[in-house]
């Protein structure tokens, strides 16, 4: 139970939730809610692992699969934007019809032996800063460094560059971005694909990374939610949610360490002889995400937060103009 | 000054010749010409659903035209989006601002520019932006977010932002309709600086005194017909406008019979309420309306007044204070204990709030009296009951609408404001709540609502009229009271534009005198 390595896998953990938070921040900032990260991320952890199985070139994999999630996720930008169907039952059933396609393609994947995987890299001098050191930048995963390098360059893109105004306008009021000429529909198009193409890195992140293999819906299990529940926590900010990330990703970690050891704190460790305890610090990220999607679906609540005023809500240009 | 002063005859800008414009069941602009010269400031008058902002939009590029052709600056034009017309000189300013709230002032102005290109060096374009509003007397300061400013400076971005894109004619679609009096005078010194260095403004209205005061010309619009094209507004007089306007003589003074105060019915001590982003809406606010009294509140939209409505109603909830109707306490009851006490509404949102749009005339007028016999007959709605309940009702308010079982959302607004009158009044109220019940509705809907207001206060019921119209307050009300960021400044009894004016921007009623003297200085 050393906090350092818990540090240090939750980094390494909290890397998925972070892309797929990222994400789904983007689709969110342009306006559209997609619930179906899940499945994206999913069909992404099952086509990364594929691919890599058949090539055996991991980085092919992640490449194909972000395209794929990202392909999938414009099904719900069609149903969303130009059918301007609700968002929230688009979502889901996207998240349905992704879980079913990767269950079914994936069948047999887990017995595919041994794979190349994404190659770990210590950074020097870095590495050598005490705490930090060992937290961030020993052994990691090459897609964890990509993670500290997007979350700045998100919160950037967001908040300091044209594109990004007009991906926050098209979120806050696409009526005053259309009066402007700004092409409302392309560009949530556009972001609900970026949403897509990260959540596809999640995924593959997960098979080809941090947890190898394909272990059907448990290989996501159920961290798509987590992200969109981050999300709201985050305040659709880029750098709060590298800290929710990874403060969950922690979490997780601690679950397996703390039934470690018999003593805790020079007390007989609860979670050592009773496992349910285990199973309640397991189950608390889940409860979290439940808490905040409940809370965060009051509209009063995600205003005060500091929502996009106009997500959920598909643009229809007015028959007046207005 | 970049151009010089106009030689007679003046020079056209704008041509619009025989526009027409059908929209399903409406022809909004049958043959309509138009023409601005250079340098005018030039009114277009008309009630509303004249085609007014038709024509405009099809100037803008919203609206393609069916038929009739366009110059702009002598060369024919066919505009297929906003930014085309932005591209041709000519922007607009539309009623409901397409401002982004959660940005700021130059973030706005920079919108859909292709400059800057990705990085947005802030600080560069916010100097020329400062530069722009102090050559045209724009005050406001470009690193303010949007939601942080008065609709007056709101206002003001939006002229920034189309002066910014080189817009050399500016449409102003109902500019006045959302300011105070000082503002107004503001936006006009404004205007007449902008004309005067050689831009050209059409200035969409329905407001008389507003036409003769700030325009060089008037074109007045009725039905989709054009009924005056481009004449000098010095030659006018109001009546002659809304003859033009409304095609007959129109009567501007309401028969009002003496008031006759009885006991207090509302009573409202120290409210306090959120409004829906969670920031404090009502600060304290206390008021009194008495039985056979209409009670005006004045004030600059969002300055608590629907949140007020929506707290003695009961559809919000107050954080402290009481509201007490007859003496009872229903602070934060539900909607239906203010119903038992005599509380009715007539919300602002006449087709979300105050209607069920797709259900019948029938099911709208009922929404009051279903529980009650004739109509309730145990748990069983008795059908036949209800039906001749709703067409006395149609009969009595004058609704003109196909039948009982037509769904509200065909009927016209005034038709609509009468099925909610016709609900509201005849559950016999002790209470009124009135929020804008003649906007948007046209002259004679106009009178027919304000009588059926002054006729519930001669019955005796107390009325509280909110309205952003100052006209109808000062015509309607018996005393007017002034609200500003959720606190009551002050009353007036006689009428005094100029107090109702200043408390609105928040000078309190005991600080009026020394404002008055400054001003005079």
């Amino acid at each position: 139970m050393d906090p350092i390595i818990i540090l240090q896998a939750g980094v390494s953990t909290g890397t998925v939730l972070l892309f797929a938070t990222l994400g789904e921040i983007f689709a969110e900032r342009a306006g559209v809610l997609n619930l179906g990260v899940e499945g994206m991320m999913l069909i992404g952890a099952m086509s990364a692992y594929s691919i890599a199985v058949y090539t055996g070139n991991p980085w092919l994999g992640l490449l194909v699969a972000m395209i794929v999630a990202g392909l999938f996720s414009q099904i719900h930008a069609f149903i969303s934007i130009t059918l301007q169907a609700d968002q929230v039952v688009s979502g889901l059933s996207l998240g349905f019809l992704a879980t079913g396609v990767s269950l079914v393609l994936g069948e047999g994947l887990s017995k595919a032996g041994t794979i190349p995987l994404i190659p770990t890299y210590t950074v020097p001098l870095l590495s050598q800063i005490p705490i930090i050191g060992p937290i961030f930048f020993t052994d990691q995963k090459v897609l964890v460094y990509l993670g500290y390098l997007l979350v700045p360059l998100c919160y950037y893109f967001i908040n300091h560059t044209r594109p990004g105004l007009h991906l926050r306008s098209v979120g806050e009021y696409p009526a005053a971005a259309d009066s402007l000429g700004i092409n409302v529909y392309r560009l949530r198009y556009l972001y609900v694909f970026v949403g897509g193409l990260f959540a596809g890195l999640a995924g593959g992140t997960i098979s080809l990374a941090i947890s190898p293999g394909w272990f059907s819906e448990l290989t996501t299990s159920g961290q798509g939610w987590i992200a969109i529940g981050l999300v709201i926590f985050a305040q659709w900010n880029p750098i709060r949610a590298a800290f929710g990330s990874y403060i969950f990703g922690a979490l997780r970690r601690l679950v397996l360490d703390i039934q470690g050891p018999t003593m805790i704190f020079g007390l007989a460790n609860p979670f050592y002889y009773n496992p349910y305890w285990g199973f309640f610090l397991q189950m608390l990220p889940y409860a979290f995400t439940i808490i905040v999607l409940v809370i965060g679906s009051r509209e009063a609540i995600r205003k005060r937060l500091g929502s996009p005023s106009a997500l959920g809500v598909p643009y229809i240009r007015g028959e007046r103009g207005l | 000054m970049d151009q010089p002063t106009p030689s007679s005859p003046a020079e056209i800008v704008v041509q619009m010749c025989g526009i027409v414009k059908h929209f399903p069941g409406v022809l909004a602009n049958d043959h309509v010409d138009f023409e601005l010269r250079k340098g005018e400031i030039h009114a277009l008058l008309g009630e509303n659903g004249a085609g007014k902002s038709t024509l405009m939009n099809i100037l803008a590029g919203l609206y393609h035209p069916d038929g009739g052709s366009i110059l702009v600056n002598g060369k024919p034009v066919s505009f297929s989006s906003p930014r085309q017309a932005i591209q041709a000189g000519i922007g607009m300013i539309h009623q409901h601002f397409m401002l982004v709230p959660s940005q700021t002032v130059a973030e706005n102005i920079l919108l859909g520019l292709d400059e800057p290109r990705f990085f947005m060096q802030l600080s560069k374009y916010e100097q020329e932006i400062a530069k722009l509003s102090e050559r045209f007397g724009l005050k406001v300061d470009p690193r303010a977010h949007v939601w942080q400013l008065s609709v007056g400076e709101q206002q003001r971005v939006e002229i920034l932002k189309m002066l910014y894109r080189g817009a050399n004619i500016l449409i102003m679609d109902e500019p006045t309709a959302v300011l105070a009096p000082t503002e107004v005078d503001e936006l006009f010194n404004t205007l007449r600086a902008m004309v005067a260095q050689g831009k050209s403004i059409i200035f969409i209205s329905h407001k008389l005194h507003e036409v003769s005061q700030i325009a060089d010309r008037v074109s007045v619009l009725r039905r989709g017909v054009s009924t005056a094209s481009g004449v000098e507004t010095r030659s006018m007089t109001k009546t002659d406008l809304a003859r033009l306007m409304v095609g007959r003589e129109v009567i501007f003074s309401l028969e009002k019979n003496p008031c006759q105060p009885g006991k207090v019915v509302l009573q409202l001590e120290d409210l306090w309420a959120e409004n829906d982003k969670g920031l404090k809406a009502l600060r304290g606010l206390s008021l009194q309306v008495r039985q056979g009294e209409i009670v005006g509140l004045a004030g600059v939209a969002g300055n608590g007044q629907r949140e007020l409505a929506d707290v003695i109603t009961g559809l919000r909830k107050a954080e402290k204070g009481r509201v007490l109707v007859d003496g009872d306490d229903i602070t934060n009851r539900s909607v239906k204990t203010g119903i038992h006490h005599g509380v009715s509404h007539i919300p602002e949102d006449r087709t979300h709030v105050g209607s069920a749009p797709n259900l019948s005339v029938t099911d709208n007028v009922i929404m009051k009296k279903y529980k009650h016999a004739p109509i309730a007959r145990g748990w069983m709605m008795n059908a036949i009951a209800a039906t001749n309940y709703a067409s006395e009702l149609k009969q009595a308010y004058e609704i003109i609408a196909p039948n009982l079982e037509t769904p509200v959302r065909l009927l016209s607004g005034g038709n609509l404001q009468r099925v909610i009158l016709a609900r509201e009044i005849s559950s016999q109220p002790a209470l009124m709540i009135a929020m804008q019940p003649t906007r948007g509705l046209d002259v004679g809907a106009i009178e027919g609502v304000h009588r059926l207001l002054l006729a519930q206060r001669d019955a005796g019921a107390a009325v509280l009229l909110i309205s952003e119209e100052l006209e109808e307050l000062i015509d309607l009300s018996d005393r007017v009271v002034v609200i500003y960021e959720g606190a009551i400044m002050g009353e007036v009894a006689n009428g005094n534009i100029q107090h109702i004016g200043l408390m609105m921007t928040g000078v309190r009623q005991d600080q009026l005198a020394d404002h008055m003297e400054a001003a005079h200085e």
